[in-house]
C-alpha cells in the first residue's frame, strides 16, 4: 500500500452531489486489469462523448486544475458500487486526498486500502472551500495527515485558512507506515484461530 | 439485568474478534460469497501466494457477466468478459471453494442464491465483494458489501477490520395498498430520507408492514439499504423467516435445526434496545412509486408529477435536480404517468425471484407489450420454477423476452445495455447516469409497474390498469 504522509497538490472543486461510482469509472471498463492503469478511465463519461471526442469543461481538464491532486467534493461522494476500481482510477490520475461532507461507505473503506485519504469536512466548510477555488483556479492546499490538517496556499484568505478533520487512529497509523494490513491482521492467528474454535462450538451447525 | 441489545449488536458483538483501543474491530466473516467480478479479490491472493483460510465458508456463482441469451460459456463472444468468468471457475477450483457455475441449475445472481440455498442465515455476519450485499439482511444477517482489497483480506484471515458503525430503525407502520410492493416501500423509504441518509448507519426495518412481508419482499427492501447510503439493512428473525429457511439445502438440518432456531429466537432487538436514528413510515400512505431522475432518492409516487427545479430548498439540490431532469429529457410539471417508456427490464438482484415474476405476469397474462421487455429470472431455480407455474409462457404470449440467470441489463456488463436516450422501466436498483449504458435513462420501480409498462409503453399506474381489467 503507498505511503501517505502529507501531500501539497493543486485542488480542483467538484459542484456534485451523490457522485456515484459508475460515474467515476463506468461499469463498461470494471474486466481491465489493474496493471493496465486506470487514470485516463477517470470520469470518462463526463470528459468524453459517445464517439471518444473530448467533452470540454470538466473541471479537471481546466488548464488550472490539470494537474489536481486534491479533489474537493460534496455530500455522498463514491456512492453506489462497491468497485474499487474508482479508488484506482482517481490515484492513477493523480489524485491522493478527496474532501466531501460525507462519503459512500465502501469507497470510504476502499480508499484507505489504496492510500488515498478521504477527509471529511462540513457541508457548509466543503461549499466554502469550492467557491474558493472557483475563485483561485489552480490554488494549492496542503494536507498533513499526521497533524490532520488542510491548510490553503501560504499568504492567500480568501475562504482558505486551516481546517482540522478526524481520521481513525487505525487508519492513520497503517496510512502513514504504509503497512498493509493483510500483513498485520496474519500476525494476529493465534487470536483469530482461538476465536473460531468458539465460534464453532457456538454455532456447530455452519 | 443486562442492557438491551439490538439486532445489528448482537451480531457484531458475537463475531468480533478483536477490539484496538482506538475501536477498530476486527470481525470474523460467517460466509463469504464471490461472483466473476471478484477476480482482483483473487488476484491479490495468488500475488502472495497465499491460501484462501477458510474455503468451506465462501461461495460463488458467477452472474454479472454472464450471457442471458444462452449458459453456453460460447455464448460469452467478447474474450474479456469470458475470462471473468472462467477465472472464478479457476480460482474456486484451486481454492477448493463451492461454486455454482453456469451449467448448474443453482447458479444465479449472488445475491439471489445465498437466501436460496440457505447459505444465508439468521444471526451470520456474511460479506461480499458487492455493494447490494445488504439483501440478506432480510434474514436477519448482518450483510455488507466490501472492496477487493477486502475481499482479499477476507478471503486470507475470514477477518474484516471495520468501525462500528451506527444504528438506525425504519418503521413502516400499517398496511400497504394493493399493488403497492416491497420496492415500493424502499423507494418512498429512500425518497423521505436521502440517498446518503442512511450513511454509516445499520438499519433495521421494523414494524406492522414488514412483519407481514415475505420473505422475498424483505430481500427486495433490505437489497436497496446501499441506495439510502446504509452499511445494512436487516429485519428481525421470524416465523417467516424460519418457514422460508426449513429444509434449504444449506440450512442447519435435524437436531441442529433445533438448536440453531433457539440460537435465531434470541436475535430480535430487545424491548428498549436504543437506536441511533429512528423513522416512521406509514404504509397506507405509500403509492406505487417511480423514479424521475438520476439518483435513487428522485422518486414519486405514479399519482405525482415531476417536480420543478425552482422549488428546490437549496441551490445545490436546484442544479442537481436540473441536471437530472437534462439527461433524462424531462420537463418540470409533466405527470410521471405521462412519461414515455421505450424499454422494460424485470430482473435484477432486488426484484428477479418467484414472487417479483408471478406479480409481473399477473399484468402481462392476456395482453400484449408495446415495447422491448426482457424477464430475467435470478436463479437458474427461479426460472425451473417459473416455467414449472407456466409464467414463462404467459410473458412470451404477451411478447416479453425470457431471458437465462445473471445481472442482465441492471448493470449491462454482460452487454445487455439500454441505448442512449431510451426511457427503460427497470426493476433495478440503480438510476444512476450511465448505470444501463451510455445515455439510458433509467426509471426504478416494482416488478407489477414495470410489466405495465411494458403494457402501454408508458408509465401506468398498475391500480388503474387492473381495476380497467375487473
Ligand atoms: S443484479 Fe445488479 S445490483 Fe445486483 S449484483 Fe448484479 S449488477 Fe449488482
Amino acid at each position: 500500500m503507498r505511503k501517505f504522509e502529507t501531500l501539497e497538490a493543486v485542488a480542483a472543486p467538484l459542484d456534485m452531489a451523490n457522485t456515484d461510482t459508475d460515474q467515476i469509472i463506468p461499469a463498461r471498463f470494471l474486466w481491465r486489469p489493474r496493471s493496465e492503469g486506470y487514470g485516463h478511465l477517470l470520469f470518462n463519461d463526463l470528459r468524453t462523448n459517445q464517439d471518444g471526442s473530448p467533452k470540454p469543461g470538466f473541471v479537471l481538464d481546466r488548464p488550472a486544475c490539470k494537474d489536481a491532486g486534491i479533489l474537493v467534493g460534496d455530500r455522498n461522494f463514491g456512492c453506489g458500487s462497491s468497485r474499487e476500481h474508482a479508488v484506482w482510477a482517481l490515484m492513477d490520475a493523480g489524485i491522493g486526498v478527496v474532501i466531501a461532507p460525507s462519503f459512500g461507505d465502501i469507497f470510504f473503506n476502499n480508499s484507505f486500502k489504496n492510500g488515498l485519504l478521504p477527509i471529511v469536512l462540513p457541508e457548509a466548510r466543503c461549499a466554502e472551500l469550492r467557491a474558493a477555488l472557483a475563485r483561485n483556479p489552480g490554488a494549492r492546499l496542503v494536507v498533513d495527515l499526521q497533524a490532520q490538517t488542510v491548510t490553503g496556499p501560504a499568504g492567500v484568505n480568501d475562504g482558505f485558512g486551516t481546517d482540522h478533520f478526524d481520521v481513525d487512529p487505525f487508519r492513520k497509523q497503517l496510512l502513514l507506515s504504509g503497512l498493509d494490513d493483510i500483513s498485520f491482521t496474519l500476525s494476529q492467528q493465534d487470536l483469530i484461530a482461538a476465536f473460531e474454535a468458539k465460534f464453532a462450538a457456538e454455532m456447530p451447525w455452519l | 439485568m443486562t442492557t438491551p441489545r439490538t439486532l445489528f449488536e448482537k451480531i457484531w458483538e458475537r463475531h468480533t474478534v478483536q477490539v484496538r483501543p482506538d475501536g477498530a474491530t476486527l470481525l470474523h466473516v460467517a460466509r463469504h460469497l464471490v461472483h466473476d467480478g471478484s477476480r482482483a479479490g483473487f488476484q491479490a491472493l495468488t500475488e502472495r501466494g497465499l491460501p484462501v483460510r477458510h474455503p468451506e465458508r465462501t461461495f460463488g456463482t458467477p452472474d454479472h457477466y454472464v450471457s442471458t441469451a444462452s449458459h453456453d460459456l460460447a455464448a460469452i463472444t467478447e474474450p474479456y468478459r469470458r475470462e471473468m468468468v472462467t477465472a472464478l471457475t479457476a480460482n474456486a477450483r484451486e481454492h477448493g471453494v463451492t461454486l455454482f457455475d453456469l451449467g448448474d441449475r443453482r447458479q444465479g445472481i449472488v445475491h439471489v442464491i445465498g437466501p436460496e440455498q440457505g447459505i444465508t442465515q439468521p444471526g451470520l455476519l456474511m460479506v461480499c465483494g458487492d455493494s447490494h450485499t445488504a439483501t440478506h439482511g432480510a434474514l436477519g444477517a448482518l450483510a455488507f458489501g466490501i472492496g477487493a482489497s477486502e475481499v482479499s483480506h477476507v478471503l486470507a484471515t475470514q477477518t474484516l477490520w471495520q468501525t462500528r458503525p451506527k444504528s438506525m430503525r425504519v418503521a413502516v407502520e400499517g398496511q400497504l395498498g394493493a399493488w403497492v410492493t416491497p420496492k415500493d416501500v424502499i423507494l418512498a423509504i429512500i425518497a423521505r430520507i436521502g440517498a446518503a441518509g442512511g450513511t454509516g448507519h445499520v438499519i433495521e426495518y421494523a414494524g406492522s408492514a414488514f412483519r407481514a412481508m415475505s420473505m422475498e419482499g424483505r430481500l427486495t427492501v433490505c437489497n436497496m439499504s446501499i441506495e439510502a447510503g446504509a452499511r445494512a439493512g436487516m429485519v428481525a428473525p421470524d416465523e417467516t423467516t424460519y418457514a422460508y429457511l426449513r429444509g434449504r439445502p444449506y440450512a442447519p438440518q435435524g437436531p441442529m435445526w433445533d438448536r440453531a432456531l433457539a440460537f435465531w429466537r434470541g436475535l430480535p432487538s430487545d424491548p428498549g434496545a436504543v437506536f441511533d436514528r429512528e423513522v416512521t413510515l406509514s404504509g397506507a400512505d405509500i403509492a406505487p412509486m417511480v423514479t424521475w431522475g438520476t439518483s435513487p432518492e428522485d422518486a414519486a409516487p405514479i399519482t405525482g408529477d415531476v417536480p420543478d427545479p425552482a422549488r428546490a430548498p437549496t441551490a445545490e439540490r436546484r442544479e442537481a435536480m436540473a441536471r437530472a431532469l437534462a439527461y433524462m429529457g424531462l420537463e418540470p410539471g409533466t405527470a410521471i404517468a405521462a412519461i414515455p417508456v421505450d424499454r422494460v427490464f424485470i430482473g435484477s438482484c432486488t426484484n428477479s425471484r418467484i414472487e417479483d415474476l408471478r406479480s409481473a405476469a399477473a399484468i402481462a397474462r392476456g395482453r400484449k407489450a408495446l415495447v422491448p421487455a426482457m424477464v430475467v429470472a435470478g436463479s437458474g431455480l427461479v426460472k425451473a420454477q417459473a416455467e414449472a407455474e407456466g409464467l414463462h409462457t404467459v410473458f412470451l404470449e404477451a411478447g416479453f423476452e425470457w431471458r437465462e440467470p445473471g445481472c442482465s441489463m441492471c448493470v449491462g456488463m454482460n452487454g445487455d445495455l439500454v441505448a442512449a436516450g431510451e426511457h427503460c422501466a427497470s426493476t433495478s436498483n440503480r438510476n444512476f447516469v450511465g448505470r444501463q449504458g451510455r445515455g439510458a435513462r433509467t426509471h426504478l420501480l416494482s416488478p407489477a409497474m414495470a410489466a405495465a409498462a411494458a403494457i402501454t409503453g408508458r408509465m401506468t399506474d398498475v391500480r388503474q390498469l387492473m381495476a380497467g381489467a375487473a
